[in-house]
């Protein structure tokens, strides 16, 4: 598989690449992990002029917790970085639930959250992991930075909304006012499969009560799908078998998965449901056992 | 007294012998076809359709001429000027090179570009404009068979309708006497689906045709070097003797490499054209989505039984997708390969099958893939409907088996389609599967877990095939007999080289052949180099595939370590100052039998072979062996999985998969081992998750590693490996076919284990791959789901 000719640049400041991206004139790509922009060259799916390599930039590859708890990930951070980080395992039970479950070792060991998010794969697990957890995305540009919610950053399929000369730069956890549960969930029909479906609950609880709540869903849409209702379902009460049940019937709904060879719209949904009530279920159970 | 030679220690009959060839292998330094550069060597890329079935109304080729670097542009156009668009296949069709009137494929080859590099040969053909007229899509069987379907190969004359063939063996009024008389009829309809041998290497060739010398010189990923020749020889009509055929080290085979691909054929006539050496490397896409694929057979299935177990009568009728062109690589002459195979290990009075074959807008080939000429779907079929029947009669799984096995004492046995099977002890093998599994205790569990909610399934499967096509009378190529061959050189020092006429494609014959030349002769197997592949030099053999290769190469291989002992043995009577009478053989060594003190080592009897040999006698220590065996071998098994099924998801896993195999005596456990796991992987894949699909357009769903999956070492369950011996009655070393046996025997077992968790509920049957939506729809549609 030959890829089409592009230019290659590898610059070693933010402000080079971005440089570079206003003269490639949206006719380059960010190349930082490359696990599915590599592929997409070589079905000649995608064909840039430009490839511009960011991983020589120096201070990218970190992932840190602030002393607010808000969690901060580089643009250079990869999948393995996270699923081996005590930061999550200790404080971050939705990522660190995904983490392990993205693409395979090989994939992890290159490839990074933030090109995920900007892939905008309606398959793609961080897009539902943040989205649950109402993560945003720093951009920078050649006039200083934004922060884009998650939900907003990705419009649709493969699409974002990075203007030609901004980069991702990072991805923002916000620091949680509560104590955090939850949890992903995925089917997929072998290691490093896209999910046939998948689904992210980030909560927040004061006491009994939850304060927050987000769910967001994989491979069920044409993008990633914010169950607004259902996460809505679930805060100001405490977790019950009825407040699941209402969670999980609103996040089916929310679903708009479609027929294929991974299965059936009607499965999906029921995968949808099934997921989230297993997710909350699990977190009521370990409630109950620490109590 | 001599110590006599440890069989063992210098690598004989059972050593597990650590693999020759994996010592480059694993260091990177295999040699395979895309690692040859041909000084002045081109690249050669093909285009292919993107339509399924479509007229094409023009083809323009300026723009790709245009572009600097490109040597050649060819269509189909200008393949038939020299009467090469179309080419004859292994089953008495045609084939389109590349295509003149219209492609009827999606991935069908349309045109190639030859250039100084393979980018440019790329970009050459996405510059090519194809002006394609759409024609309706023919997807399976059903819908070619319909009235008023199109006509998918109005090119040949006297085609009217898309059926390729309609075929039947059997005792058709037998059968229906049998039906008519029975207590019960078990009824059962099954889709084998389409599946993909998918080497990780894919195919290519470098053509390289030498004006100076007339001759023409192919490296090429085949499994079959010789009939590559021949058909090269046929085809191109060019002098057999100016066609060297070399296949290197290939990246895995399972009978994808044995056909002659539109590539392999025009990268040959380019290189005559431009008088260089063109390469034509296959990417992943063009592999999964136009080479030989296997299975996609449709199955109406009934057994005729009477109410105590007894099967009386067998009925089967397939319907095969054949796909654009009937190009079938197999030997027989039966239109459905050894289909009939199946019941082979039951004693079932009659049985009558018909086979109807079809064309459709689908790759063509399909009998690739581990199967032995479609005995994988013979096993799965018979596997599935003995369950079936055992559930309807309400009979115990293993009892029900039992009661039908043709017994231990009754072979020959001729089975009611006309084989000839020669040995088994099927009750053993199923008895020695039962134990390690704990059938009667997993029986008990799975009623506890029942009151659970959860589901518990145990599968079982147990088969007997026709392994290492063929014997001469029954099998041949384009009219070659399938007969095998070794050629044996001793050099003087005791050091050996063998050739064979087979190909390992990873079977691991440099270790394997080199075990049976030491059993016969007691030469160390590490004194032993073994080759292979190179038409040049290998004597004439048919190659490797179908599990044929110790059947019958194997066999030659030990014929022609023998014809070297009785020379040999001449040499040490010689030697030994004695009469041939008075000299006996131990491994290694021949002795007189007065004095078995004074002996000569075969190393010595070879030294005298060129410098000290009798009077009268031809100097030299070489010979070959051409082997035609008598029979097929019939290798038998036992594969019990159990699972369990998660009820909300439709999930499952496997808890267990043991697999008994009786493969005769073993030249090297560890390869037989080898090849056993990876049977089972695949049977576990085919079952669970891999196909090859297509939608209604008759787009290729499955066209990468990221839609057609293999498992990986995380979802593979463990296996456990056990083995009865029942020799070969008839092959030299008592050896049978193994390299596929588990891929044929295990899918029945997956499939039946799941289908038995969930039988109570009212689900008869899951077609493959067991996909969780697929099992979670079947529960949630069953009378009691």
């Amino acid at each position: 598989m030959y890829p089409s000719r592009f230019r290659y640049e590898a610059p070693r400041s933010l402000d080079q690449a971005i440089d570079l991206l206003r003269t490639g004139g949206g006719e380059a790509k960010v190349l930082a992990g490359g696990q599915s922009l590599v592929p997409l060259l070589k079905l000649r799916f995608a064909a840039p002029e430009l490839l511009v390599d960011i991983n020589n930039i120096p201070g990218l590859d970190y992932h840190r917790v602030d002393p607010d708890g808000t969690i901060r990930i580089g643009a250079l951070c990869r999948h393995a970085d996270l699923e081996r980080s005590t930061v999550l395992s200790s404080g971050q039970p939705t990522m660190a639930a995904a983490a392990p479950l993205i693409a395979d070792p090989i994939v992890r060991n290159r490839g990074t959250l933030v090109g995920s998010l900007c892939h905008a794969d309606p398959q793609g697990d961080w897009a539902s992991v943040m989205t649950a957890l109402g993560g945003h995305v720093v951009a920078q540009g050649a006039d200083g930075r934004r922060s884009i919610p998650v939900a907003q950053f990705v419009t649709g399929p493969f699409q974002n909304v990075l203007a030609i000369d901004e980069i991702a730069v990072e991805a923002v956890v916000p620091a949680p006012k509560g104590t955090v549960a939850g949890g992903y969930l995925k089917l997929e029909r072998r290691v490093g499969d896209f999910a046939t479906a998948g689904v992210a609950v980030a909560i927040e609880t004061s006491g009994e009560l939850i304060t927050r709540a987000g769910i967001g869903l994989t491979g069920v849409g044409g993008a990633t799908i914010d169950a607004v209702d259902a996460a809505k379902a679930l805060v100001g009460r405490p977790l019950s078998a009825e407040s699941i049940g209402q969670a999980a019937d609103l996040a089916a709904q929310a679903a708009r998965p479609r027929t294929d060879h991974r299965g059936s719209a009607e499965y999906k949904r029921h995968i949808v449901h099934t997921f989230v009530v297993r997710i909350l279920s699990r977190i009521t159970e370990s409630a109950e056992r620490a109590a | 007294m001599t110590q006599a030679l440890d069989e063992i220690k210098i690598g004989g009959l059972g050593a597990s012998r650590k693999r020759v060839e994996d010592n480059r292998f694993v260091r990177g330094k295999g040699n395979y076809v895309d690692d040859i550069v041909l000084p002045g060597m081109l690249h050669m890329e093909i285009l292919r359709s993107p339509m399924a079935h479509a007229r094409i109304r023009s083809i323009d080729t300026s723009k790709a001429w245009a572009i600097p670097g490109v040597r050649l542009v060819l269509t189909g156009e200008m393949m038939a000027t020299r009467n090469l668009a179309w080419m004859p296949t292994l089953s008495y069709d045609t084939q389109a090179v590349l295509a003149t009137d219209k492609v009827r494929f999606q991935g069908q080859e349309v045109a190639c570009v030859v250039a100084d590099d393979p980018y440019i040969a790329k970009d050459a053909c996405e510059a090519i404009v194809v002006d394609y007229e759409p024609l309706p899509v023919i997807v399976n069987p059903r819908q070619a068979m319909a009235e008023g379907a199109p006509l998918i190969r109005d090119d040949k004359e006297n085609q009217h309708d898309n059926v390729v063939y309609d075929w039947e063996v059997g005792d058709r009024a037998g059968t229906d006497r049998a039906f008519e008389q029975a207590d019960l009829v078990s009824k059962l309809e099954l889709h084998y689906p389409r599946s993909h041998p998918s080497p990780l290497e894919c195919c290519g060739s470098i053509a390289d045709y030498d004006r100076s010398t007339s001759k023409l010189t192919v490296y090429m990923t085949t499994q079959a070097p010789h009939i590559v020749r021949a058909a090269v020889a046929l085809v191109a009509e060019l002098p057999e003797h100016m066609i060297r055929i070399i296949s290197p080290d290939l990246g895995g085979g399972f009978g994808n490499k044995v056909p002659v691909y539109p590539g392999y054929v025009i990268s040959i006539l380019a290189s005559i054209l431009l008088e260089q050496p063109v390469k034509w490397i296959e990417d992943k896409t063009g592999n999964l989505i136009s080479t030989g694929f296997g299975r996609d057979v449709y199955l109406r299935g009934e057994l005729a039984l009477r109410k105590d177990g007894k099967i009386l009568g067998v009925r089967m009728h397939t319907d095969a997708d054949h796909g654009a062109f009937f190009s079938d690589a197999q030997p027989s002459k039966f239109k459905i390969g050894l289909m009939h195979s199946a019941f082979a290990c039951y004693d079932v009075p009659t049985a009558h099958l018909t086979a109807r074959g079809m064309y459709t807008n689908k790759a063509p080939g399909g009998v690739a893939y581990r199967c032995s000429f479609r005995v994988t779907e013979a096993m799965f079929f018979q596997e599935r409907m003995v369950q079936a029947a055992a559930d309807d009669l309400g009979m115990d799984q293993a009892e029900f088996r039992r009661l039908n096995f043709v017994r231990d004492d009754d072979f020959p046995h001729r089975t009611p389609f006309g084989f000839l099977t020669d040995s088994g002890q099927y009750g053993k093998c199923l008895d020695v599967g039962l134990e390690a599994v704990g059938y009667q205790d997993f029986l008990r569990q799975k009623e506890e877990a029942k009151k659970e909610g959860r589901l518990l399934g145990i599968g079982i499967s147990v088969m007997t095939e026709p392994l290492g096509a063929g014997n001469s009378r029954e099998y041949d190529i384009l009219g070659i007999k399938m007969f095998d061959s070794a050629e044996l050189r001793v050099h003087m020092t005791g050091k050996a080289i063998l050739r064979t006429g087979a190909k390992s494609q990873g079977q691991g014959h440099e270790t394997t052949w080199a075990q049976i030349v030491s059993h016969e002769l007691g030469i160390p197997a590490e004194d032993i180099v073994v080759e292979e592949g190179d038409t040049d030099t290998a004597p004439f053999g048919m190659g490797t595939y179908a599990s044929r290769s110790t059947p019958v190469a194997g066999a030659a291989v030990a014929m022609v370590s023998r014809k070297i002992r009785a020379k040999a043995r001449k040499l040490a009577a010689h030697l030994l100052e004695v009469s041939e009478e008075d000299v006996e053989w131990e491994l290694g060594r021949f002795y007189l039998r007065s004095a078995p003190d004074r002996g000569v080592t075969i190393q010595e009897c070879a030294m005298a072979a060129y410098s000290n040999m009798p009077d009268g006698m031809e100097p030299g220590l070489e010979n070959v062996s051409y082997y035609d065996p008598p029979n097929l071998t019939w290798p038998f098994g036992c594969y019990i999985a159990t699972v369990e099924v998660d009820p909300e998801t439709g999930v499952w896993d496997v808890l267990n998969m043991v697999a008994v195999d009786d493969c005769g005596v073993r030249i090297n456990p560890m390869i037989v081992e080898g090849q056993i796991h990876g049977g089972l992987t695949e049977g576990f894949a085919k079952s669970s998750m891999q196909w090859i699909t297509f939608d209604e357009e008759g787009n290729c769903i499955g066209s990468n590693f990221m839609d057609y999956l293999i498992p990986t070492a995380w979802e593979t369950p463990r296996f456990e490996l056990l083995e009865t011996c029942v020799p070969s009655p008839h092959h030299p070393i008592g050896a049978k076919g193994v390299g596929e046996s588990a891929t044929v025997g295990s899918p029945a077992a997956y499939v039946n284990a799941v289908i038995d968790a969930v039988a109570h509920l009212g689900v008869r049957n899951i077609d493959m791959p067991l996909l969780p939506d697929r099992v979670w729809s079947a529960i949630q549609s069953a009378p009691s789901g």
